[in-house]
């Protein structure tokens, strides 16, 4: 290797910054060249700003908080892009033993299915409402977060208007299930291994997971101050390589018991490593000694997992409009397609001979079965996606997308 | 309007720094300083207070949870951004290494609010010069006790005389590059894993 490169990235105690910790633990980093120093951080927020003043050059970040960052939608913001996806999948929607039990008697059954926990959820809303209770308040970790936008799009196709049906509050992941278990909450949706976490406390119960909600769904992208990524190309093509090979590291079974006592450390996430292999087994506890079995809970390496398709920039961009975070036109569109940036991905792992996808986008949900693609190098199987209700997104008709979908309340 | 008219929230779960800043927002005048060590109805406060400029700990886990408050409509009265000015990045970066970040309502002219983020800069650099000073000053003695249980198991076991034992330490340490201190904790450690005797 002719030169090394100093990186230091920050990271949040999540299930999902699994490559990065990999790509350092494991050597790959090393392997290419690259001094990967990792940081762990307290807020998303911090990233943001450390990213922003160059302490860190690149970030374990919030699919849509690179988006977010270039919209202009934060207080404090550099311009930032996503030249490569951490995976997909990975988050779960955990609620209070006390609501379970009314969804329960409203015939919900801890298969995780979205469409029937979606059913006995509206009932109890419903019957809340005519007791006049409070509404339920739900939390999720950040409102530029597939969390939110996640819980929203099951609650809105479930009948349930995340904004006058319920309360939706922030919170960070570790407190969640301390929250849920002094009452302050009715319910979550956040990464792992913060579900596991309420669950091994005896303090709630899974209700559904992203994976079923929208199969193969986008989650945390690897965002790059793109200032030092236009000034290190080579830098940020190496650490791709990287983590692209952390992520094969990652996705091979016989390596999940290392990887879950290396995320366990306290440096990392700083729980113990039985609460990481729900989510990397796939084996998910969803109370006290039931498991259910979840295909592609999370998703590291496989289905082109680490690919940051311009359809998924775009979805959560259709996302920010649909919940008044941001107004939707022509150039706030551009904004959102020229973040991800699979052209940097491609030109960084071509030499790998690895499989690309043929296209920077596609019609999100339209694959019902797993399915082999046309790609450059080898073969690649995409999909299934579905969204749990049959949704289709066509990146090419966004504005028919965005006119479909229920609005945000405008009467404040 | 007089400067000691801006109302000012610190929100820090550190007691001691809060109150720090606190002085230090005093003394130069300011008396209308709220603080605040638990988010928790921190919304309220905000709606009471409505506060000029907040100044919270990048440590707090809560900034992203305070961020949205500053979104929603009925939280705040005024729209609120973060640091005096975007463009001022050298204040920024101030603020970042330090570890502390400011929101500052809108439209609040630049040289009323700089000297507060300058004053919070400040302290939190003393707070945390002031934290590694003890913390050294803590593992300096944990240090010395540890060579010093080291020296009792050398001097037990083997025999030798205090300074025989100090400096077989030393010689150990040189030889493999260590300090000192990491080669006494790996004999106390030894020497109880190994068994009675010696009192770890």
């Amino acid at each position: 290797m002719s030169e090394r490169h100093q990186i230091t990235a920050g990271f949040m105690p999540l299930l999902d910054s699994a490559l990065l910790v990999a790509a350092r633990e494991k050597g790959f980093a090393e392997a290419e060249g690259i001094d990967l120093l990792l940081v762990r951080e307290t807020s998303w927020a911090n990233i943001r700003d450390r990213l922003a003043v160059g302490h860190f050059q690149v970030a374990h970040m919030l699919a849509p908080m690179p988006l977010a960052c270039n919209l202009g939608l934060t207080p404090l913001a550099s311009r930032t892009i996503a030249p490569l996806a951490l995976g997909l999948g990975g988050n779960a929607v955990t609620v209070a033993n006390a609501l379970w039990a009314e969804m329960k008697a409203h015939g919900a059954r801890p298969d995780l299915d979205p469409a029937r926990a979606g059913r006995a959820l509206k009932a109890v809303v419903a019957e809340r409402a005519r007791s006049e209770l409070a509404p339920l308040c739900f939390a999720v970790v950040h409102p530029h977060s597939g969390h939110n936008y996640e819980l929203r799009y099951w609650l809105a196709a479930c009948g349930i208007d995340p904004d006058r049906d319920i309360e939706i509050v922030i919170l960070p992941p570790p407190l969640m299930a301390d929250a849920l278990a002094a009452g302050n909450i009715d319910g979550y949706c956040v990464g792992e291994p913060w579900n596991t976490a309420a669950v091994t406390q005896g303090s709630g119960h899974i209700a559904t997971v992203k994976a079923a909600i929208w199969r193969g769904s986008p989650e945390k992208v690897l965002g790059a101050q793109a200032q030092w990524a236009e000034s290190n190309p080579e830098a940020l093509r190496a650490l791709l390589r990287a983590l692209y090979r952390a992520g094969i590291w990652c996705a091979d079974a016989a390596n999940h018991e290392e990887l879950a006592a290396l995320l366990a450390s306290p440096a990392y996430i700083g729980r113990p490593a039985e609460w990481m292999m729900p989510a990397l087994s796939g084996d998910i506890r969803v109370s006290g000694a039931t498991v259910t079995p979840v295909d592609e809970f999370f998703v590291p390496l496989a289905k082109a997992a680490t690919f940051p398709w311009k359809s998924h920039a775009l979805w959560l961009y259709t996302q920010m409009v649909r919940w008044g975070q941001v107004r939707h036109d022509r150039t706030n569109e551009r904004i959102a397609r020229e973040t991800y940036r699979p052209d940097i991905y491609r030109a960084a792992l071509e030499p790998l001979g690895v499989a690309l996808p043929g296209a920077n986008a596609k019609v999100e949900g339209a694959l019902r079965l797993a399915t082999p693609v046309g790609s450059a190098g080898a073969s690649l199987i995409l999909g299934p996606d579905g969204f749990f209700d049959g949704g289709l997104f066509d990146p090419d008709r966004i504005d028919d997308y965005i006119d479909a979908q229920s609005s945000p309340r405008r009467d404040h | 309007m007089n400067r000691n008219s801006l109302a000012i929230l610190v929100i820090d779960e550190n007691r001691i720094r809060a109150s720090i800043i606190e002085a230090g927002l005093r003394e130069t005048g300011h008396t209308n300083v709220t603080v605040v060590d638990d988010i928790t109805g921190v919304a309220r406060t905000i709606a009471e207070i409505n506060p000029d400029v907040i100044v919270i700990s990048l440590e707090n886990p809560n900034r992203d949870v305070l961020e949205n408050m500053f979104q929603l409509s009925r939280a705040v009265k005024r729209p609120i951004a973060m640091f005096v000015d975007r463009s001022d990045r050298a204040s920024i970066e101030a603020a970042v290494e330090a570890g502390v970040s400011a929101y500052i309502v809108d439209g609040l002219r630049q040289e009323r609010v700089k000297p507060i983020l300058e004053m919070a800069i400040s302290r939190f650099n003393a707070f945390s010069r002031l934290s590694r000073e003890l913390e050294e000053a803590r593992s300096e003695l944990e240090n010395r006790k540890l060579v010093e249980r080291a020296k009792g198991i050398l001097m037990k076991s083997r025999g030798l005389s205090e300074e025989q034992a100090y400096a077989l330490l030393r010689k150990t340490a040189m030889n493999q590059n260590r300090k000192i201190a990491d080669i006494a904790q790996s004999l106390v450690t030894a020497a109880g894993l190994l068994g009675p005797g010696e009192d770890a």
